[in-house]
């Protein structure tokens, strides 16, 4: 690898982190929106996925000043965590998970459909694609990192 | 990456790592330029958004204050002030609540400082538990023509019969004799189903309005943008400039 393309190739990973960056900071400051703003208390499981989404905004900056292509190392645990539970949220929602094995029992319910846009987007369904696409991104930039 | 590039160091010196250097520093001054100016633009998106929503929201509370003040003020509903007012302020109160008693003083200022221009009506939201009981009392003594003063003999008393939010309102009996109620009477009334009627809707027209606090106050069917004295006061000035051109 000549150092021209190692820089090239190192820029348009800059890019892929910072992507991802900005993915957690429109997730994490929707969220805020919605609980703050308009007032949604979240559930249980929104928590847990907001204790993934939040770091991410903090720690990928600490990877992209002065560029760490090891940064994926420490993002994944927590987009791929959060990735879980967004699933699981959404299969909750979606009533393919019985109700013996629901985690919320006081406060606000999980299963209650807060924002509907479109017919199909809800916040569960956002966080699991904003998690999905982080993971993807820095996936892709651990692979190209290793090579 | 960085092990292959000090493999290669040695091979290499002279000018070749200050050019790259050069190069590397404009996309990186790049980068840094983009950051910033992604993460100031998404707060400014965050602040200018939750100012457009809170707008936007506090304008269709006027709108359906103007069309349907029924949730916000009920027949039964205790009024203080001019009849015509055109500045209408709606508090959802609880009497075992420690910042109503603190807030009373600065509404009954609010009105004396515009006089027959602003009506106040008080709605129940006894939160606390036992404070339905006190509030059975007032209504009882609003049958007597006594609510208001009945009112500031509680408030003054609060200390006593509703200490740390927790109150016991037998206690009461002890700070309203001062008034001058018939209490053999307030006994008799308190219990009527009526009274408790008015409880419920009033509870029911709370939860409606999404009052989960007390005091909770509304000006012309507009909430508070943000709890606080300054927030009310700013309020009801807004609301007499629009009033009262």
């Amino acid at each position: 690898m000549s150092m021209d393309s190692a820089a090239r190739t190192q820029d348009s990973d800059w890019t892929l982190v910072f992507a991802c960056w900005l993915l957690a900071s429109v997730a994490a400051l929707g969220s805020l929106f919605f609980s703050e703003v308009m007032g949604h208390p979240p559930c249980v499981l929104c928590w847990y996925q907001r204790i993934c989404m939040y770091p991410l905004v903090l720690i990928l900056p600490a990877g992209l000043f002065p560029f760490d292509a090891k940064i994926a190392r420490y993002a994944l645990p927590l987009s791929l965590v959060g990735l879980l539970l967004a699933i699981f949220h959404l299969l909750l929602v979606a009533g393919y998970i019985p109700e013996t094995i629901r985690p919320c029992t006081q406060g606000i319910p999980c299963t209650e459909v807060q924002i509907v846009w479109f017919g199909f987007v809800t916040i569960p369904l956002l966080s699991a694609v904003s998690f999905l696409l982080i993971s993807v991104l820095l996936i892709l930039t651990q692979r190209r990192g290793s090579v | 990456m960085k092990q292959k590039e000090r493999k290669l160091k040695p091979a290499e010196r002279g000018p070749k790592p200050k050019e790259r250097e050069l190069k590397k520093k404009e996309p990186k001054v790049k980068q840094g330029r983009l950051f910033v100016f992604a993460a100031l633009l998404l707060l400014l998106a965050f602040i200018a958004g939750a100012l457009f929503y809170q707008n936007q929201k506090s304008n269709e509370a006027t709108q359906a204050y103007q069309r349907n003040k029924s949730t916000f003020v009920r027949d039964h509903s205790p009024a203080l002030g001019n009849p015509t007012a055109k500045v209408e302020i709606v508090e959802f109160f609880d009497p075992a609540c420690e910042t109503c008693k603190a807030f009373f003083p600065l509404v009954k200022k609010l009105m004396a400082a515009n006089p027959d221009r602003v009506r106040l009506y008080v709605r129940y939201a006894p939160f606390h538990s036992g404070s339905d009981y006190v509030v059975k009392i007032l209504e009882a003594a609003k049958k007597q023509g006594k609510f208001w003063e009945t009112l500031d003999a509680l408030y003054a008393a609060q200390s006593s019969w509703a200490a740390h939010h927790n109150p016991q309102p037998q206690l009461v009996w002890n700070h309203i004799g001062g008034v001058g109620l018939d209490l053999d009477r307030i006994r008799q009334d308190m219990n009527a189903s009526e009274i408790e009627n008015i409880i419920r809707q009033d509870l029911a027209d709370a939860k409606t309005l999404n009052v989960t606090m007390t005091p909770e106050f509304f000006v012309n069917g507009r909430p508070l943008p943000s709890f606080g004295a300054d927030q009310l006061k700013d309020l009801v000035q807004s609301a007499l400039a629009a009033a009262y051109r």
